[in-house]
């Protein structure tokens, strides 16, 4: 055994380089892309995938401890792209080479582009880009009086068309990630931002909260949780709960992510939910906060990110440019449900067909905001999800002068989180 | 045990009485030697892994310092334990925890002594059957069955709701952990259901330790159950009760998993440990967080200190070493 050891560790050594590509949990697509770019490498590299934790906030932390230990065996990372800038002050990421920049950033969404840029520079490959959709119940919108597919809707008639029809209405409340996204989207959407200057230091960054658009953002919310217009659920809703409850018999209307529809038409082969609920899905633009103004819906997605201490970020580099190929986006989107971050893998013909709404997604994505692009976004997202939790108490008067002055103080250290 | 004698009147015996001395001396001293080289590897990786982070959390504390910004790390002395404890979000989770460990100890020690006098008393044939029923619990991972009783009462896949919809105040639009009296409600019952099997355990080995001459002779002196418990059974038991007490207070003070996978800290429920890794590992605050491990460890060794002076059992007589 201890003569064999040796000789296994070289056999390793002698093949290809190794790249680790870690990913996000999904549903085996970043490993099918994995062997497909290790089959075109022609022995160049080959990637193994290696899974983070489940939740965006605990893949950060592993890959942000890894990398300031200097981990040589992160070479290809799936990075969420509210964290990428923390990664990307601190050197841990591999500066793109200009040829490769300019070529991953044809065709691709400017959302998309935004959530993979830092301080002006592209530091992470758009892989896809996700978006939320409100999605309806025809046969509730009809009763209601409203066509969301024709006419963009409003927050105010929304909340009203669920309030007539005593339906609930689905949204993400639980004191988690998804709670500032629904923030940020909503006071985006009232034009403002959560941050006004996110790319300056901690103790020098000014909130936007306490603004018109951030009162309009805590209305909506309060109104949501105080009317208990999303039912009880909603101090604990995340997405997976949203879509239950929408999939049931009080859904009416719901803002979420694209996987809702694969999620459904899966459920109804399996014969878990009927095919009429599944007829009965309508899909439109986020809704507006503020009649006539377009909204701008959340955007999330994942990017790839070359580790600094990779021993191999020319290859590293070459697989990323595989994996983002149009033709593996398109795979992606149409096997795992992920929308592609570029334009033209939305005129496949199988992504029309696996999704009838895929046009309302490209241009979801092109009006969508990106969450405030800062190395301090951790305590941001925290210090929204303490501010404002449960729905039901937050309060316009309050609560955005409460949670500006509270994440001022966490940002400059003088309170914890 | 003395080592002190009264002093020989003579020479030839105050001769013999350094001779004895020095020979006890030797013996000590090779005895001595003999429990270091038989202590000391186990000393070393105590202090290794043990003493060593402590000393580095220590030093950390007295720095600004963020893991993904390791330019900025500046030496801030003892601002940052001013920060902490000038803090309500370190005074709420302080609470929040103290109130978690006063009702899990308090409730466990009643039901695991109601268990152990079971098990005490169990015909022999159902002895080994009882003991490894009432210990099912404790050998479930605290993660797993903290997920076991969040998916219960969840209000999306739990049952609780409507098994238990006839009990008032429970129906199916309750959402368990949504408030905190709920919440920390759930979050207590899943501690002691797990834990109680553990200290029933240890008030067990204490009950057996009482010697049944002396209880059978309160009985003769017609003593009731309750007065023979009060008198004979108790007071014979201190050190289990104490050795029981201080290992569920400092293990429910450092409680995390439950809390962490049922609510993740909302409606209020953060204890200290989670206040502790979020600050640490989720905000990558290295030096605010080991400021907070640091003053967690030093509640911890005031539990130990007040659980020995309520109890007044001194373990080292207990062994008969003085």
């Amino acid at each position: 055994m201890a003569v064999l050891a040796p000789l296994a560790a070289c056999a390793a050594e002698s093949g290809p380089p190794v790249l680790t590509w870690y990913i996000n949990p999904d549903d085996g697509g970043q490993a099918e892309i994995a062997r497909r770019c290790t089959d075109e490498a022609g022995g160049e590299y080959r990637i193994e995938v290696s899974v983070l934790p489940r939740d965006a906030a605990s893949q950060r932390e592993q890959l942000a401890r890894r990398l300031a230990a200097k981990d040589s065996s992160i070479d290809l990372m799936s990075l969420d792209p509210p964290f990428i800038p923390e990664l990307a002050e601190p050197g841990f990421l591999a500066p793109i080479p200009q040829d490769v920049a300019e070529r991953v950033s044809q065709n691709v969404v400017q959302g998309a582009l935004d959530g993979a840029t830092w301080k002006d520079e592209l530091v992470t490959v758009p892989f896809w880009a996700n978006t939320q959709l409100l999605w309806y119940r025809k046969s509730v919108a009809q009763a209601a009086g409203l066509d969301p597919a024709t006419t963009p809707v409003t927050w105010e008639q929304v909340m009203e068309a669920a309030r007539s029809q005593d339906k609930y209405l689905s949204v993400q409340g639980t004191k988690a990630e998804s709670l500032t996204v629904w923030i940020n989207a909503l006071v985006e959407s009232a034009g403002g931002h959560v941050l006004e200057n996110p790319e300056a230091p901690a103790d020098e960054i000014q909130l936007g909260l306490d603004t018109d658009a951030g009162r309009a953002a805590a209305d909506i919310i309060g109104t949501i949780g105080r009317d208990a217009l999303a039912g009880p659920a909603l101090p604990t809703e995340d997405e997976n709960a949203s879509m239950s409850i929408f999939q049931g018999e009080s859904g009416s209307f719901m803002v979420n992510w694209p996987f809702v529809w694969p999620a459904t038409k899966s459920a109804v082969e399996d014969g878990a939910i009927d095919q009429a609920v599944l007829d009965d899905f309508g899909w439109a633009l986020y809704p507006q906060v503020t009649a006539g103004t377009e909204s701008r819906p959340p955007y999330g997605g994942i990017n790839l990110g070359v580790g600094a201490f990779s021993r191999y970020v020319d290859q590293a580099f070459a697989a990323a440019e595989c994996i983002v190929q149009p033709d593996n986006q398109v795979y992606y989107f149409v096997e795992n449900g992920n929308p592609p971050s570029n334009t033209t893998a939305f005129d496949a013909p199988e992504v029309l067909e696996a999704f009838p709404m895929a046009d309302v997604i490209r241009q979801s994505l092109e009006q969508a905001a990106p969450r405030p692009q800062t190395p301090y976004y951790n305590e941001v997202s925290s210090g929204l999800q303490e501010t404002w939790h449960p729905p039901s108490a937050v309060d316009p008067e309050r609560t955005p002068q409460e949670s500006t002055d509270f994440i001022t103080a966490v940002l400059r250290g003088d309170q914890l989180l | 045990m003395t080592t002190q004698a009264t002093a020989p009147a003579t020479a030839e015996g105050r001769e013999e009485a350094r001779r004895i001395k020095a020979l006890r001396s030797d013996r000590a001293r090779a005895e001595s030697r003999l429990g270091w080289m038989l202590a000391g590897p186990a000393f070393v990786v105590m202090l290794a892994v043990t003493l060593y982070p402590i000393l580095q959390a220590t030093y950390d504390s007295l720095f600004r310092y963020r893991l993904t910004a390791p330019d900025d790390r500046e030496f801030v002395g003892l601002a940052n334990y001013g920060v902490v404890l000038s803090d309500p979000v370190w005074w709420q989770a302080f609470g929040v925890t103290a109130l978690i460990t006063v009702i899990t100890v308090a409730v466990e020690l009643v039901l695991g002594f109601a268990l152990a006098l079971v098990m005490h008393r169990a015909i022999k044939r159902l002895r080994g059957l009882l003991r490894t029923a009432i210990l099912v619990p404790y050998g479930i991972i605290t993660v797993v069955s903290a997920f076991a009783w969040f998916y219960a009462f969840d209000i999306n896949s739990g049952y609780v709701n409507q098994w238990f919809a006839w009990v008032p105040g429970i129906d199916e639009n309750l959402n368990w952990f949504a408030e905190f009296g709920t919440a920390v409600f759930v979050i207590i019952a899943s501690e002691i259901w797990k834990t109680t099997p553990f200290i029933s355990l240890l008030l067990l080995a204490g009950l057996a330790q009482v010697p049944t001459e002396l209880d059978e002779a309160a009985e003769v002196d017609g003593a009731t159950w309750w007065q023979r418990l009060q008198r004979v059974t108790l007071p014979n038991m201190k050190a289990a009760i104490m050795v029981a007490v201080l290992f569920r207070a400092l293990d429910a003070f450092r409680i995390f998993d439950n809390v962490f996978i049922m609510t993740n800290g909302s409606a209020g429920t953060t204890v200290l440990s989670l206040l502790a890794y979020r600050t640490s590992i989720g905000r990558l605050e290295i030096g605010l967080g080991s400021a907070i491990s640091v003053l967690l460890f030093v509640a911890v060794i005031g539990i130990c200190w007040i659980a020995i002076k309520l109890f007044k059992v001194d373990l080292a007589g207990a062994r008969g070493e003085r």
